[in-house]
């Protein structure tokens, strides 16, 4: 099996499994119980949040668990916007954002938010000039994600941060889910007060995920109950999986720097192989230190992205499309349009997401498969006179 | 620019002779144990002086131990050049670049311990700062009177070290050099920071918890664990003899006399403690107490429940004021431990109004009244259970799982 989804999900790593399964089995009180069952669980508990804060390098008192990144990127921006709404009522996003962040601000706007989206330039980076437009005096909220999940662009993060720093009753929140592990970030001093990650795209479990959010901040909680994390995120604690997950954002940040240059090097020779293919299109920056090293997104005009997928797929290659929401309703990817993108391109988007696990010979196979089946597809198309 | 060495510097210079080596020795085999962790880490200790040979073990992560040692008063990451003039400038010049807080002037103190070197001591100072000029591109200027970083270079047979930074280190005395003495250690800020200040005077610590289950939880006792690992960041371990009070508390708070209960049970204590440093061969009591506090902590409550033991009782906070405690705690980590909100034994049963002024005749005389109190300490220190706690006593247990 040749998977190649891994900003999709990732297999969780085998020590992550023994850990949920051990724990699960092992430790299974209620943190917040008085007696000894509870106070071992509420100690795991402790470790795993001094394990990640210090990962991040941050107090373990600003890391929050939460059910995974969907939920970290609502608890922030509803977070923050009802709580600071007497302050303004502006938001600033961008339109290449996960939907978990963009659907949070489209259902802020039925509350009668007022929000922003920042445009992209071709290479799918936001710019700091339109942000610094789109600051208003009622603005309350910034969330710019770090690496784009479809294109794997790099986003300006740290700049922003730096122009932010400067409004002080404004909040930045980002959403790292896809460079945890990848991209180097320092939350110390990058002006950033929010940020989310996720277990599962670091091979860790499923249903698990982090939002940091900075001393002194307050959200208002989207759970209301028991007062757990402190208060801002009711429910009993998913003891299993907040442990194996501290495991899996240990292992990946202290790996982080490793990971990355092999993942670059794994990039350039699957960039040199697309190269070959007449009519393939590279979309992000030309520039590979502005793209994160596990994502490669391309089209194939003319070529419809789940045909692809499902011919690779018949060859044990698993790839991602992120290009129709449904096969009848021919909506292109609102990312890609975004980036200026035709439709006819946008439609035909492949993502090809790499891992550590991978090898070379891992490239090289997808390299000759990819020939193949864009071949066959052309022929097919030239055949049945398919016009573009 | 990566440090090759680390050169230290021992405290308390008014030690002499004897006294000094036995000093010294004391904290270098503090400083071994502490940087076991990094097996190719080699103490060299020549001409009077010792040196670290860090053999590529990380320099940030020595550094974090070294500042965790009594009796270490400095030290300073040391670069090491080939013994010839263009290293000796070349590896300077990094030095210079490297340091923090961006100098503004400086001067060069060279030594030529091995004479076979061509350049003299002021020669050198002479390459070394004119090399450093014309490199530096005006951003440093030369004042040998108050520089900023003050560069110095060794040239030895075997290279020539080069250091400017001085890193100030706990000071102190090392552990153990002062003796033994019992911890009384309640979970609350105060002890924590006591028992640093005395292992800091070269006290060795056993600290000693009471614990009045199930009147106090078990998160109650994990606490004080919790807060023991802390100090035994200092110290590699310490050990925590868990004391069960309930007993003695539930009988004395029958006993009526409401207002004294807080001085009946803190002589228990005392007396129990006494009797544990007299087992493990301590030679004093440490506490936190700090003067008018609390109700206990008054200068007659002080006397009547200090009266109850014949070893001295050091109160090292007796001086300071509630935020330089806080500030201390914060230092040495212990604060938001200390602040978590579990019963401990003082805390249970405090009546309404304690006696500030308690009278030592009438407590001697109402306790005489209470038959069954020697057996009960007796029972007490019997009933201790001892722990050893280390520094990471947590990951022990359950590393593998993260």
């Amino acid at each position: 099996m040749h998977y190649f989804d891994h900003s999709a999900t990732t297999p969780p790593h085998k020590e992550v499994v023994r850990t949920v399964s051990e724990v699960m089995s092992q430790v299974y009180g209620n943190p917040s119980s008085l007696h000894r069952i509870g106070v071992e669980a509420e100690r795991l508990i402790t470790k795993a949040r001094q394990v990640i804060a210090s990962c991040l390098k941050v107090h373990p008192e600003t890391v929050y668990f939460t059910s995974g990144g969907t939920e970290s990127n609502n608890m922030a921006i509803k977070g923050i916007a009802f709580q600071y709404q007497n302050r303004g009522k502006h938001l600033i996003t961008s339109e290449i954002e996960h939907p978990s962040v963009y659907e949070c601000f489209k259902q802020l706007e039925s509350y009668g938010f007022d929000v922003t989206y920042l445009p992209v330039d071709a290479t799918g980076a936001v710019k700091l000039e339109d942000l610094k437009a789109a600051v208003r005096e009622d603005t309350i909220l910034v969330s710019i994600m770090h690496v784009n999940n479809e294109m794997g662009r790099i986003q300006p993060i740290a700049e922003i941060g730096r122009f932010l720093k400067a409004y002080p009753k404004l909040y930045f929140h980002v959403d790292g889910v896809q460079a945890f592990g990848k991209v180097p970030l320092r939350l110390n001093e990058s002006g950033i007060d929010l940020l989310s990650l996720s277990a599962h795209k670091i091979e860790g479990p499923k249903g698990a995920g982090v939002l940091y959010c900075r001393k002194g901040v307050q959200l208002s909680p989207l759970l209301a109950g028991g007062g757990q994390e402190r208060g801002f995120r009711s429910g009993t604690e998913n003891v299993p999986l907040i442990v194996g997950m501290a495991k899996a954002v240990r292992m990946a940040a202290e790996r982080q720097a490793q990971t990355a240059e092999y993942l670059y090097k794994l990039r350039a020779k699957l960039l040199a192989c697309l190269s070959e293919i007449p009519n393939v299109r590279v979309h992000g920056s030309a520039n590979e230190r502005e793209m994160a090293p596990h994502i490669v997104h391309f089209s194939v005009p003319g070529m419809k992205s789940e045909v692809l997928l499902h011919a690779l797929e018949q060859r044990d290659i698993y790839v991602s499309t992120r290009s129709a929401c449904s096969s009848k309703d021919d909506r292109p990817s609102r990312v890609l349009l975004a980036m200026g993108l035709d439709r006819n391109e946008a439609a035909s988007g492949l993502r090809v997401s790499l891992a550590a696990s991978h090898t070379e010979a891992d490239i090289d196979y997808l390299c000759r498969q990819l020939k193949e089946v864009i071949q066959q597809i052309g022929n097919i198309h030239n055949k049945e006179g398919m016009k573009e | 620019m990566k440090p090759e060495f680390i050169l230290l510097r021992f405290g308390e210079l008014t030690l002499k002779g004897k006294n000094r080596l036995q000093f010294e020795n004391r904290v270098l085999s503090q400083i071994q144990r502490q940087l076991e962790p990094f097996p190719s880490v080699k103490l060299h200790k020549t001409y009077g002086r010792v040196l670290i040979a860090l053999h590529g073990e990380p320099y940030e992560e020595v550094k974090k131990r070294l500042l965790r040692i009594f009796g270490l008063a400095s030290f300073s990451p040391v670069a090491r050049a080939d013994l010839d003039l263009a290293s000796i400038q070349k590896k300077s010049l990094e030095v210079i670049q490297a340091a923090q807080n961006k100098p503004q002037t400086f001067k060069v103190s060279a030594k030529r311990a091995y004479k076979p070197f061509p350049s003299r001591s002021m020669e050198l100072n002479h390459q070394i700062g004119g090399y450093i000029l014309k490199h530096m591109d005006g951003s440093i200027r030369v004042d040998v009177h108050h520089p900023d970083l003050e560069l110095h270079v060794d040239a030895r047979q075997e290279g020539a070290y080069i250091y400017s930074e001085v890193i100030p280190a706990l000071g102190g005395l090392p552990i153990g050099s002062s003796g033994k003495a019992m911890l009384m250690l309640s979970g609350g800020i105060d002890s924590p920071v006591a028992g640093w200040l005395a292992m800091k005077r070269g006290l060795k610590l056993e600290a000693v918890h009471f614990h009045s289950f199930p009147y106090t939880s078990e998160r109650a006792q994990q606490k004080v664990i919790d807060l023991a690992a802390k100090l035994a960041v200092y110290s590699i371990d310490m050990k925590v003899h868990m004391v069960p009070f309930t007993e003695i508390q539930t009988r004395l708070n029958q006993q009526g006399n409401n207002h004294l209960l807080i001085t009946f049970m803190r002589r228990a204590m005392m007396r129990i403690t006494e009797k544990l440093a007299k087992k493990r061969e301590a030679g004093a009591i440490v506490t936190g107490e700090s003067l008018g506090q609390v109700a206990s902590q008054t200068l007659t409550s002080m006397d009547v429940i200090g009266r109850v033991v014949n070893i001295p009782i050091l109160r090292p906070l007796v001086a300071m004021d509630k935020q330089e405690i806080i500030q201390l705690s914060q230092q040495i980590d212990c604060y938001d431990i200390s602040i978590l909100p579990y019963e401990d034994c003082c805390t249970l049963f405090v009546p309404k109004a304690p006696s500030t002024k308690p009278n030592l005749r009438v407590v001697e005389r109402i306790e005489a009244g209470m038959d069954w109190l020697d057996e009960e300490i007796e029972k007490a220190v019997e009933g201790t259970e001892l722990i050893t706690v280390k520094a990471d006593h947590k990951e022990e247990e359950t590393s593998d799982w993260f």
